[in-house]
């Protein structure tokens, strides 16, 4: 049986040596992505310019916070241990809003790909951001597809040379664009772009911009739809998003087929609307035929739909042979019954409540956030002191994060033990049951506490203490729960 | 690889000979580039031999041509760290514990350098909390054999409990079993009276000659109600902290053979600005007077 008589189209058996074994290594399949035009095309460039707005616009945002304290309205200080996000400033121990997010973006990315199929792959990835824009100087300078497989086949001349630098340099540039505002996150914009430009900012910065500037040239100017391919693993479990109502890339097949070329005025009966013009394949920015059916290489960006869209425009047949939709429909219009869109299903239901749920958790922790963080922890080693007065002594680490307002001074008492005295360490003020404590703006102050229990009054090996903390101008309190270790009676 | 060379019928192509609900694999190759990478990973690594120290041998190593060594930068980042440290610990060197104490630079880098001291030298016998054992006392607590005092611990650390100096507190309490100075009935007596002074006792008839006993005996050293004196090294028999223990048999055991703990005498092997480290840092732990 040989490949043409299964219908398989030999293209498919391509990868064999002259001696008949398939090589271990394939050589790359060079893709020269056609320019098209369309609604979907146009959708996709406003998309790109959008998200590349946001991208540089954003560490320009100034917003005013506390003397002392950074106006970048987002702003990621990893020397001070900040993240600021407008109104929201994030200490180190509250970076479980980044799980939050990461299960929210999570879930957001699993609704869209089971109502939308590759949305985000083909429209919002940066990947796909980059490579379009990296393709988009690409054509202005070496020009459309026939150019640039010409000019690649060329042999090199200086005409040649000229076009290459060209691209490369305006790539390169482009690269180093991205990095530069990559570190405009992480610093104080208006300070450290002088200090980029005039050669006065650190090496770790110059050194974060080369690196991103040198990922982005080689992501989206070299690799392009082979880290889709590939590297990405996102292609390779999509798949489990997608059911029968998921609207994807499709190709009517029960209409398109048998394809070939069409002359004017030939009848079209007997024949599919396909005329074979292979422009959906030559406009695949990962150079795929999606009249294959669905497959892991397609980011579902719909370039095709656009590209065939025209042609069927100029045969004079009707539009969408290649279009957004569900598999489901795809029978259905072949088999001409209704067609049916479900948006409501289980699936496309439990994403969005537990997307509501993880939004919900973290607004709800937002708003509820304390402006003060207590932390208390009791000494392992040792677990209790015996006093020579027969007392029983704990040693505690406090810590008081003053998480906004400027300095200021907190209550501290203790709750659960009768007779148990506080000291503060290294504080002549402030024994007794209660202490005041001061800690800095936007700080966090260590303090070592006794509590001394007399003997009689130690019931048990551990008993219940807590340590209230409070806010004396506002009455904010902070209670935390630990333990006053003594000896087994 | 598969056991099995397997060609796929339809395209003729080697299959993986893995099979998946009817389904096999086609073993279809990895793009050119991916081979390069493996590539140039593989040079990486040559550069790094011979940059770098690498190839053991008998007698040592290959040096690198770039003459790197990563001990010899560990030396140096230890000279650099000393020569950062030096203007604190010269200065802690100059003046006495106390004033190591009051000011808070000063004393900030005492316990950072007290702390790490402590777990190196002290916390094998001492506990890395300070907590002590059996026959090594406790120095978080406010009970002070030989005072707690800046300057008394000062001068613990510095000569140590009955050590190998000159000038090295020590005390002798005489086994008054061993030596036979008192009786087997005697020590038992005066062990029911130590226990009567920190309220416990189990024959009070014993205790009370045991009382006439610790008269003669005793209170030179450790005081009229066995409060204790520190300039002695005697310990205070009235609170509940017992070195060698607090149940009778201990206190017998302790009178018939007596004690004598040893703690060297640092002078000899930490330098001036590391005992004084040391000593604010015990100070701090919670029991310094």
């Amino acid at each position: 049986m040989t490949a043409t008589e299964t219908g398989i189209p030999v293209d498919d058996v391509r990868s064999f040596k002259a001696d008949g074994k398939p090589p271990l290594y394939e050589a790359r399949n060079r893709v020269y992505p056609k320019d098209v035009k369309g609604p979907l095309r146009r959708f996709k460039w406003i998309i790109l310019i959008v998200l590349l707005g946001i991208y540089y616009t954003v560490p320009w945002l100034r917003w005013d916070r506390e003397p002392g304290m950074p106006d970048q309205a987002v702003l990621i200080d990893l020397p001070a241990r900040r993240a600021y996000f407008f109104f929201i400033e994030i200490w180190p121990h509250e970076v479980y809003y980044i799980t939050g997010l990461l299960v929210f973006g999570a879930v957001g990315l699993f609704l869209a790909t089971s109502l939308l199929g590759r949305v985000w792959c083909g429209y919002a990835c940066p990947q796909t951001v980059w490579t379009d824009l990296f393709m988009w100087v690409e054509r202005k300078i070496e020009g459309d597809r026939n150019a640039r497989i010409r000019l690649d086949k060329k042999p090199l001349s200086r005409n040649k040379v000229i076009k290459k630098v060209l691209k490369h340099g305006a790539w390169i540039l482009i690269g180093i664009f991205t990095g530069g505002a990559w570190i405009l996150y992480f610093n104080d914009a208006p300070t450290v772009l002088p200090q980029l430009l005039t050669g006065e900012a650190s090496l770790a910065i110059y050194g974060f911009v080369g690196l991103f500037a040198a990922t982005t040239y080689t992501l989206a100017g070299w690799a392009r739809e082979q880290l889709c391919t590939y590297m990405c693993p996102w292609p390779r479990f999509q798949a489990a998003m997608f059911d029968e109502n998921t609207l994807v890339v499709t190709y009517e097949d029960w209409r398109g087929e048998p394809r070939g070329r069409h002359r004017q005025g030939q009848s079209w009966e007997g024949r599919g609307d396909c005329v074979d013009c292979r422009q959906c394949v030559t406009v695949c920015p990962t150079g795929i035929d999606i009249r294959d059916g669905n497959q892991l290489e397609c980011i579902g960006c719909g370039l095709c739909i656009d590209a065939c869209n025209a042609v069927m425009e100029k045969v004079g047949r009707p539009r969408d042979l290649i279009m957004f939709d569900t598999t489901l429909n795809q029978i259905n219009r072949a088999e001409s019954k209704e067609l049916s869109y479900k948006l409501l299903r289980p699936r496309t239901l439990i994403y969005a409540s537990i997307m509501a749920l993880a939004a919900a958790v973290m607004i709800g922790t937002l708003i509820t956030r304390p402006s003060l963080h207590v932390n208390v922890l009791h000494d392992r080693s040792p677990l209790f002191i015996p006093m020579s007065d027969g007392s029983i002594r704990n040693g505690y680490t406090l810590k008081i994060s003053n998480m906004r307002n400027p300095a200021r001074a907190f209550d501290v008492s203790i709750e659960g033990i009768a007779d148990a005295r506080l000291d503060v360490s290294g504080q002549t003020t402030g024994t007794g049951t209660n202490a005041r404590l001061q800690v800095g703006q936007d700080d966090v102050a260590t303090y070592r506490v006794f509590v001394t229990v007399p003997r009689d009054d130690v019931a048990s090996e551990s008993t219940d203490l807590v340590f209230i903390v409070e806010a004396p101008w506002s009455g904010e309190t902070t209670r935390y729960k630990t333990v006053f270790r003594g000896p087994d009676k | 690889m598969p056991t099995k060379i397997e060609k796929d019928s339809v395209t003729g192509i080697e299959t993986t000979g893995h099979e998946w609900d009817g389904i096999k694999e086609l073993n279809r190759p990895l793009p050119k580039w991916w081979l390069y990478v493996l590539y140039a990973t593989i040079v990486w690594a040559l550069v790094y031999y011979i940059l770098y120290p690498s190839i053991p041998g008998l007698s040592g190593y290959t040096g690198g041509v770039l003459g790197y060594n990563s001990r010899e930068a560990v030396v140096t980042d230890i000279a650099a760290a000393r020569s950062a440290q030096a203007e604190f610990l010269n200065r802690i060197d100059a003046v006495s514990p106390e004033e190591v104490r009051a000011e808070q630079a000063l004393f900030n880098f005492a316990m950072a350098g007290g702390r790490t001291a402590f777990a190196d030298n002290c916390a094998p016998c001492h506990g890395s909390g300070a907590a002590g054992a059996v026959g090594y006392p406790s120095l978080v607590d406010d009970s002070w054999i030989w005072g707690g005092s800046l300057d008394d611990i000062h001068q613990t650390l510095l000569y140590g409990i009955r050590a190998d100096n000159d000038e090295t507190r020590s005390s002798e309490m005489p086994a008054f079993g061993a030596l036979e100075i008192l009786s087997r009935e005697q020590i038992n007596d005066v062990a029911e009276y130590v226990l009567s002074l920190s309220g416990r006792e189990e024959d009070a008839e014993a205790a009370g000659a045991g009382a006439e006993i610790f008269a003669e005996q005793c209170t030179a050293c450790h005081g009229e109600a066995g409060e204790g004196m520190a300039e002695l090294g005697a310990p205070n028999l009235s609170d509940p902290i017992w070195l060698y223990g607090g149940e009778k048999a201990d206190i017998v055991e302790s009178i018939r053979n007596s004690r004598a703990g040893m703690m060297p005498a640092w002078v000899n092997r930490l330098d001036g600005p590391t005992i004084k480290m040391l000593t604010v840092y015990v100070h701090a732990l919670g029991g310094g007077q």
